[in-house]
This record gives structure tokens, C-alpha cells and sequence, in this order.
């Protein structure tokens, strides 16, 4: 049974609003200008494709269902109409063997045996401290000892040989469409291409996509029989947990804009091109609300709203459900707290407009209000909604992980980014060390906001170079270090 | 020896659409003593010259050729840090923004030691000292007080002597003027090219001269290098070049600069626009705007010929083996009398009456914001205006000019006075009713690029106004008639789709001219519709206005501060000084005979060019006063020359002189 | 000038009443005490005594704003606006759950708090500052791009791996301070040097990345093209004429965070174990206090106002078109 969870349903909405966006901009001809621009950028390409990788992820864990349950025998299921309570993505079951081959607690990435030792009774009924075997990582080797070394390399390269050719097929359609787009010759385009005489970035895609093949083929091939990063504390997959914490970090930075942005626009538009007493009580309504420091207002709504929720168990059929509530609240909440950078500009570039002889000349012709804030203000601003949406998307995911932390942030039965730290903050001070869970949400995080913030330079170049650097560090990040 | 020798200079900018050939082989002489002017429309080359001189050009820019010899020494051979010795010391450079080219927060005096210390030997009190002597000889009222201003706290024309100052502290051989004086009113015009030319002379400088401004070469250079596309067209000593202008391209700005003789016929416009640097030129630069090119300028470059002696120009026709070819294209336009019109009075019921109107504005002060007094922008103006004239409304800028052409199209409400528009009081009526009436009056605006909203299609801009006003078009369908309208102000229908970004400044003011037009207006507020646009598009735009009055009856409320452009398409003028008028009348009493001290001082202001009747510059003393605290009495007497006891205490009254004609001024009484 | 510095000052009070509704809203209207009390005894056990004693104990047994059974003014303060909101404007903050006084620990933990908040704030600003006038020297240039490129990296590590492979590396592997711990007078150095330079590094990206474009952007402007046209040294353009203006707009993000400083860093010392107001903070959160989560959201709101009005203040001191209009 398929279900659309809130932030499932606010993510459609987001896909919807960016195909009605990308019609729109391709009719005219100054904004397609400004994306080609981006499109120009060789690290704003390569970091849009890591982002395209990011994001789907995200989308598969974005499509969920509830499993049927199989009829045990002799026992009726409980479960409304024999579904599971239980959740599960699209991503979940692709990755089903990680989900669900848990060990006992720590295994090192790659590791045939337990992290820890554990008492067991010997054949010959004495007892041993040993390492034991994993239930699923290198479970299919009979001799680890000897086997594991060459069973690793061997299960390397046939990824890293898929991931080849995986990427010359991509790049040769890639090419083939470019050499007919342009009606040369096949060796011509890849030349081109190669050379990065094309206006479009296309060498910067290939190669990051050629990287991320590369990268991917052998954890794919790996990921089969092996915890590649390791299991945590509970046995759980590390990889699974990371690929798990993308959709959170996505959500987190996407909707929240989404929930802020009708207010942000109408407010900042609103006080700036009326003035008077409304420029008054926006002014007003964003000081107070700005003159919060940031993460304490979000403490402060956050455990109001876990009391709510708590309060209320019965609004959720399931944990999962409960647990989305709680995302979307937190997102809701971040926009609230940030709306009011964005009204502020907004504001202040409307003024200038308003100033402007074509804002003049509407009101010469008697035009409304409403009509030359929709018509002559909106399309002016939108540059500028468009750059803090994108440069707003890091600050958030680092936010999130800062919050869940502080816990504040998502529910600890989501699996972010954030939890993920919260969970292994303490492995370090352990003898010896567990690294790989903090290592892995490192690395991927690091990656996630590292090329956001390329992207978002990208676009902030193409669009208004004026701007750049006017990125206010967002308040959770800044107040919380 | 020259003092400065440019040999074949040549700039060139990195852009998006490629390598821009700003300036592109440009030489030419400075002797010392000598002000030698660089004329030439906007984005001819002319301030990159300047900046390529100083080796001060934007980091996308560079010089990629060429030699420049100041005093003998190669400046492109200098090390960065002896050029720095350089500037500032053997050759200075004034700027054309004062408003921005000054530190804002460091004082007068900290500015001018900053170079004192940098060049000469002088510190602490002596420098300062010479920094008092700098400040009085440029003329800075008040130079004590002045020395420890900051720029905020000075008048534009207070801050382009500043920066005169500072670039005479090092006391250099060589002074750049890059425009000097275009940011500034008429009248401080006037006081800074006389001061520029009395130090010129004292010094005995060498001076570099910028300027866009036939008036200006006129009034202080003493040779002229025309540059075109980034490259120089013609140089002649200033006599030859105003007497007789050879290089096609100088014909047509003489030509095409609204004179009093012009008055009434077409101007001179010169077709197409300037090309882009970017492109590779093979022949004549100016060849597909020339009249009088032929297939050679296409494809061959002219090499410089000499029309008499010391008169160079580049320009096929004077080459001696084809000097027959020479003389068929002297520039006679034909002067076309209209008297009568501009004397007949004003008939018939006006159109638009004005009496009495006030814009004031609230001072807020204190704790509580109260208001603690009124900056009276518009302080009791009264006009009429009738179908099919034009009244002008000149004055210099914060005079309020502006105000009154929005607050007669009640886009800004009017403190008090009266607006009737066609027998109809604007200033009661309620919104909607306003509302209906807005189709009949439009306004034009200054800036072609703040003007046109740039997310909109040129055909979308056209049709706003047709569609918030609920106009339908008749027999026509909508896009026929903004085809028509497009065609109407000289622009084709595939230009509908476009966005304003493609077009030029003269393309988008037409298309400006045709969104006013859209609704049918039968007043049209002008505010300083031409002003942003150099000689030649002005001659268009100005012709294009002409035409459009002729055919439709328009009538124009024309706000300008260009005297010239007043006399080539006013029938009547009002002349502003702080929020009133000060002489109204028609045309040919007000340019012909001014009355008003004002008026005569502002009129001898403007540079004229040689040829033209040599009346003295009457140069005002002083600044344009705040309109938050206008002097008492007459407003001008601070500054009058003919200023008497009375004109400290009383407003003077409108005196009438004959039919047409009123004047504020004690003297009239 | 002193007419709008009081402006500014009257301006404050709304704020401040605002923000006391929004949190008064928050704690006490979005969630009955009641439902608060069942959360902390835990859902399952709890009994109306329970809850009743809960509430007594922290004087949320009174009506929210208007109190019928009371006397008198009493039926306005007898109230749990007037007593826990109301209060605050006087600084009276109560108790904490455990008993102890909330204006006690504040005072007491503000001391540790800025011991790390204000060098990491001065040695930031000096730093940061110092890197971007470097960068915006060699503008265009390979360093200024390598630079940018780095401080784009710095600025996408979250701080949590600051300070955690800080906190591992420097004190878990090579020893040089303690993990942990606080001690008074000289002796907190050794505590506080790490974390302050952990804060420090954190915060480099973003602000050197910020400074460098408002160099930049005061390097484009005319006034430096006629410092250059006198014959200055790029170096006298730089520290001369760019960086004094350069400084209103740096001085609009950094006064602000001055008197922020008071509250301390969140994550900072709750990792080390310093006993400042942010991890009083913290633990309030953990321990769901909401006592003095609400002070903090009331001291963070008035600091914040004091910040605005500092940086007015600073403009008279940097910029003299406010100084003396």
C-alpha cells in the first residue's frame, strides 16, 4: 500500500513548482540567459551533478508504501487491513540486504568479524573471548583469513569494470546527442567536449559523473556481502544510515524555503512598495521575531511542539508517520525563524524599484497596486529569491545536524545526519577508536553542502554578482559554535 | 618637444561578447600650455584614453600597444611603482563623478595632504598650510571651515573643485579632465570651466580635456581630437575645426545640435548607431553611417589626410588623389523660419491650467518624528498649456521641476493648488475617476534604462497601458496597433518580442514615446526625455517628438535643463528657480531677451560654440540653496548680480510684460 | 543624533513586548501546563495529583491571565503571565526546575562564557579580516582563488566536526590540552585555548569570504581610482582608503554579536564541559526546563536589541555622514 507522508507530498509539490519554473524561465530569453550563465560554471556543473546524485536518492527514499503483511499462520494480523506499521522507501528496498542484515554492534568497514569480543562456548564446551564471525558481512567466505583479500580486490575491480562501463556508455550517448545537436561529427563533439570549447560545461559533467561512477561501482559491488562503512553500535548498515540521512538533509534544506517563501515575498514586497502603516508592522513583525536569537527560538517552538505531538498519539497511525510530523514541524519552524533575512532584502530592493521610471509608468496609467507588485516587482526580485533559496539550502543542512544534536532537531528514529553524529559523538573516546560512522557522515555531508555551496556561488555569479558574500550565516550555525 | 605624446595607442577590454578594442591606435599631442580636447559621443574610447594614460584602467582592461611619452619618458616602460611617482605628481586626472570620486569618509584636508605627503616635502602644519592655499586658489567658499568637511557636506560643484585641488597639489605639468563638468548644473558648469581655464593659463599646464560637449571644446581648447569607435577621426586647432569641420562624422554633430536657426525644421540625425568595439574593423569606421561613403570605405582603412595645415583627418575624401571627389557634402541644413508660430500667443481654451500648485514635503525631526518643517519642493507654480505646443519648463536640478510634471499627473498629490486638466479639477477627483482621465496624459521619462521594465517583452510594456486602462483598439486587434505604434516611432514589428536590454538608448526611449502613445494621450510630460542620450539620438528623439506633435496635436509639458533643446521645440518656456517660476513667456522673448537676472545668467551659461553671438558668461556665485531653506526675499538674491536692498526682504511680485510675458524680479516692477 | 539614538531606544519596548507574547504564546497557550506536566511525568503514569503537584511547584497552577478568584490588582499578577512573563522585564527570572535561581546561574556562568566568547570574537575578527584584505591584495590572482576555493571548503564542514576531530585530535591523540573541564583565574587557559581556537577556525570561512567581497566591491568604486590617480601605493589604497569604509558595512554584522557574547556558544561548551550559559542552555533543553529556556530567550532578545543599538552607535564612530547629520 502506497502512502504519501506530508513531507513526501510537499516534495511533489516542490518537483511540481520546479517543472512549472523551468517552463516558465525556457520562455524568456533573459532568465534562459542568466541559467546559461550557471550552465557555463564548470564547478557549479560538476556540483550540480553530485547534487542530481543527492537529490535522487532522496526522491527514491521519498516514494514509501507500507509493506502487506504475509498471514501467519493461526494468528490474524492486527494491522489495519494487513498492512505493516512499518514504512518502508523505494530506497529501502533497494537496499534490503543493508537494511536488513544487521550484525550485533560494531564491525569495522569491510570487517568479516565483530568489532568486540564476545564470550562463546567452543565446540569442546570451554569458553573463548573471540572476535565472532558476522551474520552478514563476509558471511559467504569460508576462510576469511585467506579468502577475504582477494575476494575484496576481485569484487573491486568488477565495480570499478562495471562503473567504466557504465560511464563510457553515458558519455558515448552524451556525446552521440551533443554531435547531433550540433551535426558534427562524432569525434568532433567529443573533441569539443573534451576540450571545453562547448559553452555548456558538458566536460565538467562528464568527468564528475565519470568520479561518481567510479566511486559508486565498487560499493556497489562491495555492498552485496560487506558492511562497506562499517556497522554501528547497534549493527545497523553505516552505509544504509548515510544514504538514509540524505532525504532528511534534503527535506530539511528544500521545504523549509518552500513553507518561508510565500510570506518572505509578500511581506518584503508588500512593506516595501506600500509603505506606511503596513512597512510598520512588518518591520515590526520580523525585529521581534529576528531579535530572538535563532536556536533558542527554535528550542523553545521545538519542545512545545514535541509536547503536542506527544500529547497526541493518536493523530499517527505510524511511528514513521509521527516521526514525519515532527520533520515537517521542525522544517516549518526553521522557516518561520528565517524568513526574515530574506523579507528584509526583498524589502529593501523593492524600495529601489519603487523609485524606478517603469514603476512610475505603470502608476501613470492608473495600474493597481497588486498589478504592479505582481507584474513589475515580482519578476524584478525574483533574482534575489532565487540566490537565498539556493544559498540558504547548505546553511540549513548544516543546521539540522547542529539541532538534532543539541536535540532539537528531527526525531531520533529519523535517521539525519544529525542523529547520526549524536549517536557517534562518544565512538571517538572509545578504545579503540570507532571512526567510520562519524567518518562516513562526514564525507557525506561534507559533500552534500560542499556542493550546494558551489552551486549556489554558480548561481549567485550568473544572477547577481552584487551579491555575492551577502549570505548572512544563517542563525542556528552561527549562535550554536 | 611635446609634453605628452601619444603614439598609437591601443586599449582593449575582456567582456562576454569578447575582446573589446576600446581604443585602438590612437595618437596624438599635448604641448605644454595647451588644452587639447577629446571629443566624442559615449563609448567612443575617449575616457579609456584617459585611464590607459595614467595606467589606471579596470582590472578587466589593458594596453596592448603603443608608446606614451610624457616629458620624453616611456610610461608603458615604467615599472608600476615609477609610474607611481608618476601620477600625481607630473600628470594628474579630475573625474566626471564628484559625488563618488571623493573618499567619503576622510576630510578635504586629509585628502589633499594625502598628496602633499606622496609628492613633496611638506608635512604636518606646512602641508596643511598648502592645502589652504590649494582650497582658496580653486575657489572653495569659506576655505578654512571647508578644509575639515567631509564630502557629504559639500555641493557637487564644491566637490569637483575639491578634486581639483587635489590634483593640483602635486603640482603636475600634465591635468586630465575626464568630463568635468557633466555631472553638474549649468550654472556651477559654468564657474568650474572658468576656473579650469584661469588655471590652465596661470599654470601654464599642458591639459588633456574630455567631453562629449561641442560647447565646452569651445569655450577652453585650444586643439580638438575627434575620436569615433575608438579611434580618431580628425584633429585641428580649435578655429579650423568650429569654421570648418571636415570628417563626415564632425559634420553631423554639428548638424545635429538643436540650434536657434534650426528651429522648427528637422535636425541632422546620423543613421544607425555607433558600432560595437568588439567587431574587426576592415574599412572606415564610421562607413555605414556616412552619407557620403562609397565602396572604398568599406574596404579600405583611411589613412590620415591634411584638410589645411595642421587639420588632419581620416577620411577618404581628403585624399589629394581623389580631391575632386571633395566639396559636394558640406553640411547647409536648411533653415526653415517659424517665427510666426513661436509669436502667435497661446490660443484658444488650455488644455492643462495650473495655478497656484504647492508640493510641499514634511521635514521629520526629534524624537517622535514630528514634523518640523516643509522642504516646499513646488512652492505656487502656475502654467497653461494649450493643444498642440509646447511649454518648457527649464531649471537647474533640485529646482522642482520634476515634482511639478508628476504632481501635474497627480502621481504625486498636490499640497495645494489647482490642476485642470480640459476644464477638470485632478487634484478632487476621486481614484476611479482619475483613473479614466489618465489615458489622456502620459509622461516620458529621463533614464531609457530605468524606464522600461526589463522582465517584460517591448510589446507587453506597449500593451500595459491599453490593458489597465481597459482601452480597446478600435478595428485593430492589440497587436496590430502596438505594430502600428512601433512603426509609428520608427521601430519595426519584430521588435515586439524582444526585451529592452537589446535595444540602445534612442531604441528604447521611442519605445518609451510608444507606451505613452498606446493609451492616446493628448498631453505628454517630457521629463528630460533626451538628456541621457548623446547629440545625434537626442536629434532623433527631439524630431520624432516634433513630428508626432504636428500629426496628432500633442501637447508637450517639457522638462528640461538643455537651453538648446528648449529652443528648437518650445513654443513657450517657465523658467524654475526653487520651486517657483521665475519668467514665463514665449520662446523667442525668453531666449531672445531675458529678463530675469536668472534667466540671463543661466542662458550666457551654457558654452556656446564658436560662431555664435558672444555674449558674456554671467558666472553665478554660489550654489543652488536646499529647497528645505530657501534664502528670504527673492529667492536668487544671494546670487543676483543685480541683486538690491528690497530683493533681501520681499518675495517679488509676477510683473506682466506685454501679452505673453511675466517675470518675478524687483527690477520689472 | 541623540534624538534618534532615544528613537531607537523607545523603539526597543515593543520589541521587547513582543517578544514576551510570542514566547508567553509559546510556553503557556500552545500547550496547557497541564500537558506539559503529563510530557515531563511521562504519559503513561500519571495521576491528576501528580500533575496538580507539578504544577504548584513551579506556580503554573494559577490562570493564565485574568485571575477571577483573586483580589484586587491580584487578579491581574496573581496570574501566570504576570508571574512569568510579566517578571521578566525587572530581570526576575524564578527558579529552575531543580530549584536553584535562574538570575544566580546567569550571573554565575556568564564569566566563563565570555572568557571564550570574546577572544574568539576578537581573534576572529582579526584573523578573518587580516585573510580577507589579504585576498582582496591579490585579487584575481591564483592565491585569491586557491583562497576563495578554501574558504568555500572551511565554510561546508559542519561545526560538530570542528570541534569533534578537534577535540579528538589535539587532546585524544597528540595531548596537548585537557578534553575537558574548567577552572578559574590563570589556569583556564588550558581549557579555554582549544575550544577558542576550534570556535575560531570554524568561523573563518564564511566571514573571510564575506569581508573579501566587501573589499572587493569598495575596490571597484571611484574614490580608489582617485587614490590610485594620487600616486598611491596599492598597500596605502588598501589600509588608507578601502578599509575605512570597508568598515561600515563589516561593522553592521559584528556589533550586532557583541553583546551576544554573554550567551555563550551552544556546542562549544557543552563539548568541553565549560560551565558558561550556553550549556546551562543546553541542558536546559535536555532536561526540557522551560523556566530558563524562556529567561534565555528573553536575555538573547534584549542583548540582541543592545546589539542594534551598538551598531547605530558604531556608524557615528566609522561613518561621519551619520556622525554629524
Amino acid at each position: 500500500m502506497s502512502i504519501i507522508l506530508w513531507t513526501d507530498a510537499l516534495v511533489f509539490v516542490l518537483i511540481a513548482c520546479a517543472l512549472a519554473a523551468a517552463r516558465y524561465v525556457s520562455r524568456r530569453e533573459y532568465l534562459l540567459s542568466s541559467w546559461r550563465r550557471v550552465g557555463e560554471s564548470r564547478a557549479g556543473m560538476a556540483a550540480l551533478t553530485v547534487l542530481s546524485a543527492f537529490i535522487l536518492v532522496g526522491l527514491l527514499d521519498s516514494l514509501h508504501y507500507r509493506p502487506r503483511l504475509e498471514a501467519v499462520a493461526g494468528k490474524s494480523t492486527n494491522a489495519a487491513n494487513g498492512y505493516s506499521t512499518e514504512v518502508r522507501s523505494a530506497l529501502d528496498m533497494l537496499l534490503m540486504p543493508l537494511k536488513s542484515g544487521t550484525e550485533k554492534t560494531y564491525s569495522a568497514p569491510l570487517a568479516t568479524h565483530l568489532y568486540a569480543r564476545e564470550t562463546v562456548e567452543l565446540p569442546d564446551g570451554t569458553q573463548a573471548r573471540v572476535f565472532p564471525r558476522l551474520k552478514h558481512g563476509g558471511a559467504h567466505l569460508k576462510a576469511p583469513a585467506e579468502d577475504w583479500l582477494r575476494d575484496v580486490v576481485a569484487k573491486t575491480l568488477l565495480g570499478l569494470a562495471l562503473a567504466v562501463l557504465a560511464g563510457l556508455t553515458f558519455t558515448g550517448i552524451a556525446v552521440q546527442a551533443a554531435a547531433r545537436h550540433w551535426n558534427v561529427p562524432w569525434r568532433t563533439a567529443r573533441g569539443r567536449i573534451w576540450r571545453g570549447e562547448t559553452r555548456f560545461a558538458w566536460n565538467a559533467v562528464l568527468v564528475t559523473t565519470a568520479a561518481l561512477l567510479l566511486i559508486a561501482g565498487p560499493v556497489v559491488a562491495l555492498a552485496g556481502s560487506y558492511h562497506v562503512f562499517g556497522t554501528d553500535k547497534v549493527g545497523q548498515d553505516v552505509l544504509y544510515l548515510t544514504l538514509k540521512s540524505i532525504r532528511t538533509g534534503l527535506v530539511i534544506g528544500t521545504i523549509t524555503t518552500l513553507a518561508m517563501l510565500p510570506f518572505a515575498v509578500a511581506l518584503g514586497i508588500a512593506a516595501g512598495y506600500l509603505g506606511g502603516w503596513v512597512d510598520d508592522v512588518i518591520q515590526y513583525l520580523y525585529t521581534t521575531l529576528n531579535s530572538i536569537p535563532g536556536v533558542l527560538l527554535i528550542a523553545a517552538a521545538v519542545l512545545m511542539m514535541q509536547v503536542v505531538i506527544d500529547t497526541h498519539p493518536d493523530w499517527f497511525a505510524t511511528a514513521a508517520q509521527r516521526a514525519d510530523a515532527r520533520l515537517l514541524a521542525l522544517c516549518l519552524i526553521l522557516g518561520v525563524t528565517s524568513w526574515t533575512g530574506l523579507c528584509r532584502l526583498l524589502r529593501a530592493e523593492t524600495l529601489k524599484l519603487r523609485e524606478l521610471e517603469y514603476v512610475q509608468a505603470a502608476q501613470a496609467f492608473g495600474a493597481s497596486a497588486a498589478r504592479i507588485m505582481g507584474r513589475h516587482i515580482l519578476p524584478n526580485v525574483m533574482h534575489i529569491v532565487l540566490i537565498s533559496v539556493v544559498m540558504d539550502f547548505s546553511g540549513l543542512v548544516l543546521a539540522e545536524a547542529v539541532l538534532s544534536y543539541i536535540g532539537i532537531g528531527v526525531d531520533p528514529s529519523t535517521i539525519s545526519f544529525g542523529t547520526m553524529i549524536n549517536t557517534a559523538r562518544l565512538e571517538l573516546a572509545r578504545e579503540p577508536v570507532v571512526w567510520w560512522s562519524l567518518v562516513a557522515a562526514f564525507v557525506f555531508m561534507f559533500i552534500l553542502v560542499l556542493a550546494a555551496n558551489l552551486f549556489s556561488d554558480a548561481v549567485r555569479d550568473a544572477f547577481d554578482p552584487r551579491l555575492a558574500g551577502r549570505q548572512v550565516v544563517p542563525a542556528t550555525q552561527g549562535q550554536a559554535t | 618637444m611635446s609634453l605628452l605624446s601619444v603614439e598609437s595607442l591601443r586599449t582593449s577590454l575582456t567582456s562576454a561578447s569578447g575582446i573589446v578594442r576600446a581604443v585602438d591606435g590612437v595618437s596624438f599631442q599635448v604641448d605644454a600650455g595647451e588644452t587639447f580636447a577629446l571629443l566624442g559621443e559615449s563609448g567612443c574610447g575617449k575616457s579609456m584614453t584617459a585611464l590607459s594614460l595614467m595606467r589606471l584602467l579596470p582590472d578587466a582592461g589593458s594596453i596592448v600597444g603603443g608608446r606614451v611619452l610624457l616629458g620624453g619618458r616611456d610610461l608603458m616602460a615604467l615599472s608600476e611603482s615609477d609610474m607611481r611617482d608618476v601620477r600625481g605628481r607630473e600628470m594628474a586626472m579630475i573625474f566626471q563623478e564628484p559625488a563618488t570620486s571623493l573618499n567619503p569618509v576622510l576630510t578635504v584636508s586629509q585628502q589633499i595632504v594625502e598628496v602633499l605627503e606622496r609628492h613633496t616635502a611638506l608635512r604636518g602644519v606646512a602641508a596643511r598650510r598648502r592645502a589652504l592655499e590649494l582650497v582658496e586658489a580653486v575657489g572653495l567658499p569659506d576655505p578654512a571651515q571647508r578644509l575639515d568637511a567631509y564630502p557629504f557636506q559639500l555641493s557637487g560643484g564644491m566637490k569637483q573643485r575639491v578634486m581639483v585641488a587635489i590634483a593640483l597639489a602635486g603640482n603636475p605639468g600634465l591635468l586630465i579632465a575626464d568630463e568635468p563638468t557633466t555631472a553638474l548644473d549649468v550654472t556651477i558648469q559654468a564657474q568650474v570651466l572658468e576656473l579650469l581655464g584661469r588655471l590652465q593659463r596661470e599654470r601654464g599646464m599642458g591639459m588633456l580635456l574630455i567631453t562629449h560637449d561641442l560647447g565646452i571644446v569651445s569655450q577652453l581648447a585650444h586643439r580638438v581630437g575627434v575620436m569615433y569607435a575608438g579611434e580618431l577621426v580628425e584633429v585641428a586647432a580649435r578655429q579650423a575645426f568650429f569654421t570648418s569641420p571636415c570628417h563626415p562624422y564632425s559634420r553631423k554633430l554639428f548638424a545635429a545640435l538643436p540650434r536657434p536657426e534650426r528651429r522648427g525644421g528637422d535636425l541632422e540625425t546620423i543613421p544607425g548607431s555607433v558600432p560595437p568595439l568588439t567587431t574587426a574593423f576592415t574599412g572606415c569606421r564610421f562607413a555605414d553611417r556616412c552619407q557620403s561613403a562609397w565602396a572604398r570605405c568599406a574596404d579600405e582603412k583611411p589613412a590620415w589626410h591634411s584638410a589645411s595645415d595642421g587639420h588632419v583627418v581620416r577620411c577618404h575624401l581628403y585624399d589629394p588623389a581623389l580631391a575632386a571627389r571633395q566639396g559636394g557634402t558640406a553640411a547647409s541644413s536648411e533653415r526653415r523660419n517659424c517665427e510666426d508660430d513661436e509669436a502667435s500667443p497661446a490660443a484658444g481654451v488650455p488644455l492643462l491650467a495650473v495655478s497656484g500648485l504647492k508640493l510641499h514635503f514634511p521635514m521629520r525631526k526629534g524624537v517622535f518624528r514630528r514634523i518640523a518643517g516643509q522642504v516646499k519642493a513646488v512652492d505656487g507654480v502656475s502654467l497653461t498649456l494649450t493643444s498642440g505646443r509646447t511649454l518648457a519648463l527649464v531649471g537647474e536640478s533640485g529646482c522642482g521641476k520634476t515634482t511639478v510634471g508628476k504632481a501635474v499627473l497627480q502621481l504625486l498629490r498636490p499640497t495645494g493648488g489647482s490642476v485642470r486638466f480640459d476644464g477638470e479639477e485632478l487634484t478632487v477627483l476621486p481614484p476611479d475617476r482619475l483613473r479614466k482621465l489618465r489615458a489622456d496624459m502620459q509622461i516620458v521619462f529621463q533614464d531609457p534604462y530605468g524606464s522600461l521594465d526589463p522582465r517584460m517583452r517591448v510589446g507587453d510594456i506597449i500593451e500595459e497601458g491599453m490593458t489597465a486602462l481597459g482601452r480597446t483598439a478600435g478595428t485593430m486587434s492589440r497587436d496590430e496597433r502596438i505594430d502600428a505604434l512601433l512603426a509609428r516611432v520608427g521601430l519595426s514589428a519584430v521588435m515586439r518580442g524582444r526585451y529592452p536590454h537589446e535595444f540602445s538608448g534612442g531604441q528604447r526611449q521611442r519605445i518609451a514615446i510608444a507606451r505613452a502613445l498606446a493609451v492616446e494621450p493628448r498631453l505628454l510630460v517630457c521629463d528630460e526625455p533626451t538628456s541621457a542620450l548623446d547629440v545625434s539620438v537626442q536629434a532623433q528623439i527631439l524630431n520624432l517628438l516634433k513630428e508626432l506633435q504636428t500629426s496628432l496635436g500633442l501637447a508637450y509639458l517639457f522638462i528640461t535643463h538643455n537651453i538648446a533643446v528648449v529652443e528648437h521645440l518650445a513654443h513657450e518656456v517657465a523658467v524654475m528657480y526653487l520651486g517657483r517660476i521665475v519668467e514665463q513667456g514665449t520662446v523667442g522673448e525668453i531666449l531672445r531677451e531675458p529678463k530675469h537676472p536668472y534667466t540671463e545668467a543661466l542662458l550666457s551659461a551654457v558654452p556656446r560654440i564658436e560662431g555664435e553671438d558672444g555674449r558674456p558668461v554671467i558666472v553665478l556665485k554660489g550654489d543652488i540653496p536646499s529647497p528645505a531653506n530657501p534664502p528670504a526675499g527673492c529667492h536668487f538674491h544671494p546670487r543676483c548680480p543685480r541683486a538690491m536692498q528690497e530683493c533681501a526682504t520681499l518675495y517679488p511680485s509676477e510683473t506682466r510684460i506685454g501679452a505673453t510675458r511675466r517675470v518675478c524680479c524687483h527690477l520689472f516692477k | 543624533m541623540i534624538a534618534y539614538i532615544i528613537r531607537r531606544l523607545l523603539y526597543a519596548i515593543p520589541i521587547l513586548v513582543g517578544v514576551n507574547l510570542l514566547t508567553f504564546a509559546l510556553f503557556f497557550v500552545v500547550n496547557t501546563p497541564d500537558d506539559m506536566a503529563r510530557m515531563q511525568l511521562g504519559i503513561k503514569r500519571v495521576t491528576p495529583e501528580a500533575i496538580q503537584k507539578w504544577k504548584v511547584e513551579r506556580g503554573y497552577d494559577k490562570p493564565l491571565v485574568y485571575n477571577t478568584g483573586a483580589e484586587g490588582v491580584g487578579k491581574i499578577t496573581r496570574t501566570i503571565f504576570y508571574e512569568k512573563s510579566v517578571k521578566l522585564f525587572v530581570l526576575d527570572f524564578g527558579r529552575a526546575d531543580d530549584g536553584r535561581d535562574i538570575g544566580h546561574e546567569i550571573r554565575t556562568r556568564m564569566g566563563p562564557s565570555l572568557a571564550i566568547a570574546v577572544p574568539v570574537f576578537l581573534l576572529g575578527l582579526f584573523v578573518t579580516v587580516t585573510f580577507a584584505l589579504l585576498l582582496a591584495f591579490f585579487r584575481a590572482t591564483y592565491l585569491d582563488f586557491w583562497g576563495v576555493v578554501a574558504c568555500v571548503a572551511l565554510m561546508s564542514i559542519s561545526s560538530l566536526f570542528y570541534i569533534i576531530g578537534g577535540q579528538y585530535l589535539v587532546s585524544k591523540v597528540w595531548h596537548l590540552v585537557p578534553i575537558s573541564g574548567y577552572a578559574g583565574g590563570l589556569d583556564a587557559a588550558r581549557f579555554l585555548i582549544l575550544p577558542v581556537m576550534i570556535s575560531m577556525v570554524a568561523g573563518i570561512g564564511s566571514s573571510t569570504r564575506w569581508y573579501r567581497t566587501i573589499f572587493l566591491e569598495e575596490i571597484g568604486k571611484d574614490y580608489v581610482r582617485t587614490a590610485r590617480a594620487k600616486g598611491l601605493s596599492e598597500l596605502a589604497v588598501l589600509f588608507h582608503h578601502v578599509l575605512k569604509n570597508a568598515m561600515i558595512p563589516i561593522l553592521t554584522g559584528v556589533v550586532v554579536v557583541i553583546p551576544l557574547l554573554f550567551m555563550g556558544s551552544l556546542l562549544v561548551e557543552s563539548f568541553f564541559g565549560i560551565p558558561g550559559l550556553g550549556s546551562y542552555t543546553i541542558d536546559a533543553i535536555n532536561a526540557q526546563d522551560f523556566a530558563v529556556v524562556r529567561s534565555m530567550v528573553f536575555i538573547g532578545s534584549v542583548l540582541y536589541i543592545i546589539g542594534l543599538l551598538l551598531t547605530d552607535l558604531s556608524y557615528t564612530l566609522v561613518d561621519p555622514r551619520v556622525r554629524l547629520q
